[in-house]
């Protein structure tokens, strides 16, 4: 004992002695100032510099701003009154903001002829049909040529893969024979069956789906899982991030889906049919073609906050490893 | 034990008989949906359509009539080709660098962050600000600033000038650079394992380039090839920013999709199709060359 507390204590001193070794400043009276240096900051990143963050994050926030220009003036584009709309050069921040427009809206929205409400439940049924549709669809293909082996499979992958490079501009004329053939017009059927098939998603879902574990498929088929289990029970839950990320872009290419083309019902139609017929009467409805820019949008922004956070929370949480 | 044995043997028999019920809603639509169109509308590029009758067979016609007598073929190739090999890469390379910058933020940030990235290509209207920043007139913003300041004394002509014209037109193509691909690497780089980096820096790695060379673009690969894809895609089939018009001045920034977009407005689909297949047959090849590259990284 008296051994190791000598020893501590011979430490001690020789600590001491290393700060005496420093040069000490001296006070008016002769005697040395010891001023420990403190860290400003703490700064415990894997092979980060602070200076090299903090460069980023002003580069992200200058970046930021320019981009919320085109925002910023749809707004206020929304909320100008009539003889402001028409200023040349037009002001970026409105001056005399109103919300005549939104009223306006919701004024020709309560006399259309077909209720605003159906147009609008009709374009959300059919986003969340296709939404779905889609994401089930991809999915499941991805799921196969991913993990599963089957004659064929290759040739299917790099068909997909040559798909997304395709842009015929007679495909479209093509395209509505093959449909208007198939499927009786004036009805869902011609807008949800072709989201079936969609490479670009496909292409994301596989690619996540590669990353995947396959030891766990293994294991889960050796526990007697059934493929379906292990599809619906392991594969979708660990790829989560992926098809958040499809959700959140078929829901945006799908929210404003034009009907026109297979649907001439004017109760089927979408909401794009109702808001048409209301802002392209003439120029003075400019200031409600603001106010429905910014109304469209909701749906998308909603759809985007709610997966981009789940996309966090999962990878935050996920410890999936070989 | 008989039945057992038939059931095994059913079950060795068919033993990928649930692909049919995963690949074939897809691979049906796919087929009838996709590939079908597309093959038959290359066809189309062989005949003389306008839309309303039957096509007519004219064999390479098309073809001919597009390699000898346009007079803009040559022009538009080599317009495609300045303005797409500048404009593909710097987005990609924008596209990858936000994102991956994104990336280190922490979350909260990060969503925020994200959103305002984002949100024109949600919102649109960036062509009418663009149009009111480069209106040629004295009254265009950035026009009436510069003389305001006096450096200039006469508008300049933004979509007149040719030797702004392609400057110009590559830092407007770069705001739809943060569109869904931006989204896809973003996904993808919080994808990557965080005990990689770990491993790497016991390993040796030690500044975020390495790191980022030797960890994660390699675990990303399919996502890139995915997104060069893409930008292949959409830089063989590039045309000038809608503020230029079109055919813009003098021909200058005329690119193969704005000639075929022209063609398919006097409805020769034919024709159209023909350049189109050309273009198609660009983005192969370029898409080849560019796999065998991205297959090369990290080693």
């Amino acid at each position: 004992m008296t051994d190791r507390y000598s020893e501590q204590q011979s430490v001690k001193k020789r600590k001491k002695f290393v700060i005496f070794k420093r040069k000490p400043k001296f006070d008016e009276e002769g005697n040395p100032i010891y001023v420990k240096k403190k860290k400003l900051y703490s700064y415990h990143r894997l092979n980060r510099t602070f200076t090299g963050d903090l460069v980023l994050t002003l580069f992200l926030l200058f970046g930021g701003i320019f981009m919320l220009f085109p925002l910023v003036y749809t707004i206020s584009n929304s909320l100008k009154p009539l003889h402001e709309q028409w200023l040349f050069p037009p002001n970026l921040i409105v001056k005399n903001p109103t919300f005549d427009h939104y009223i306006d809206l919701f004024n020709f929205m309560g006399n259309s002829l077909v209720p605003m409400t159906k147009y609008l439940f009709n374009s959300l049924f059919l986003c969340v049909a296709c939404t779905i549709v889609t994401v089930l669809s991809c999915s499941m293909c991805a799921y196969v040529i991913s993990k599963r082996e089957f004659k064929g499979q290759t040739a299917l992958f790099k068909l997909i893969e040559l798909s997304l490079m395709f842009s015929a501009p007679a495909s479209g004329i093509i395209n509505y024979i093959i449909v208007a053939n198939l499927n009786p017009v004036d009805s869902y059927w011609p807008l949800i069956v072709p989201c079936l098939a969609n490479s670009f998603y496909m292409y994301i879902l596989k690619n996540f789906m590669d990353t995947f574990p396959t030891s766990i498929l293994e294991a889960a088929r050796i526990d007697g899982a059934g493929e379906f289990r292990i599809f619906w029970q392991i594969v979708m839950p660990g790829c989560k991030p992926a098809w958040m990320t499809v959700i959140l872009f078929a829901v945006q290419g799908y929210w404003g889906m034009d009907t026109g083309a297979f649907v001439f019902k004017e109760e089927m139609k979408g909401i794009n049919a109702g808001i048409n017929a209301i802002t392209s009467v003439s120029v003075q409805r400019a200031g409600v073609t603001g106010a429905v820019g910014i109304l469209m949008m909701i749906v998308p922004l909603v759809t985007f906050i709610i997966t981009q956070s789940n996309i966090m929370e999962t990878m935050t949480t996920s410890g999936m490893k070989d | 034990m008989k039945k057992q044995l038939f059931s095994y043997k059913f079950k060795r028999k068919f033993k990928n008989l649930d692909l049919l019920f995963f690949l074939g809603p897809y691979a049906v639509t796919f087929f009838v949906f996709t590939i079908l169109p597309v093959v038959v509308s290359y066809f189309i590029a062989f005949t003389q359509f306008n839309t309303m009758e039957f096509p007519v067979w004219v064999g390479l016609e098309n073809y001919r009539r597009l390699f000898l007598e346009e007079e803009y073929f040559m022009l538009c190739l080599q317009n495609s080709f300045v303005l797409a090999s500048i404009s593909g890469p710097l987005n990609y390379a924008v596209a990858f660098g936000f994102a991956w910058v994104l990336n280190e933020v922490p979350p909260k940030p990060r969503t925020v962050l994200t959103l305002l990235f984002y949100l024109p290509s949600m919102s649109g209207g960036f062509d009418v600000i663009m149009n009111m920043l480069l209106s040629s007139d004295r009254y265009g913003w950035i026009n009436s600033f510069l003389i305001k300041v006096g450096v200039i004394s006469d508008p300049i002509q933004w979509g007149q000038t040719e030797e702004l014209m392609l400057p110009l037109a590559i830092i407007l193509l770069l705001y739809g650079a943060l569109g869904a691909q931006f989204l896809v690497f973003l996904s993808s780089l919080q994808g990557v394992d965080r005990s990689l980096y770990e491993a790497g820096a016991v390993d040796g790695i030690s500044n975020r380039w390495q790191e980022l060379y030797y960890i994660t673009l390699p675990s990303i690969k399919g996502q890139l090839m995915l997104n060069a894809i893409l930008t292949i895609t959409a830089a063989v089939n590039i045309s000038a920013p809608s503020i230029f018009g079109s055919p813009t001045y003098n021909y200058k920034l005329y690119t193969l999709s704005m000639l075929a977009a022209d063609y398919s407005g006097r409805l020769e689909m034919g024709y159209v199709t023909a350049i189109s297949s050309i273009m198609l047959i660009i983005s192969v090849t370029i898409n080849k060359i560019v796999q065998y590259l991205i297959g090369k990284i990290g080693r």
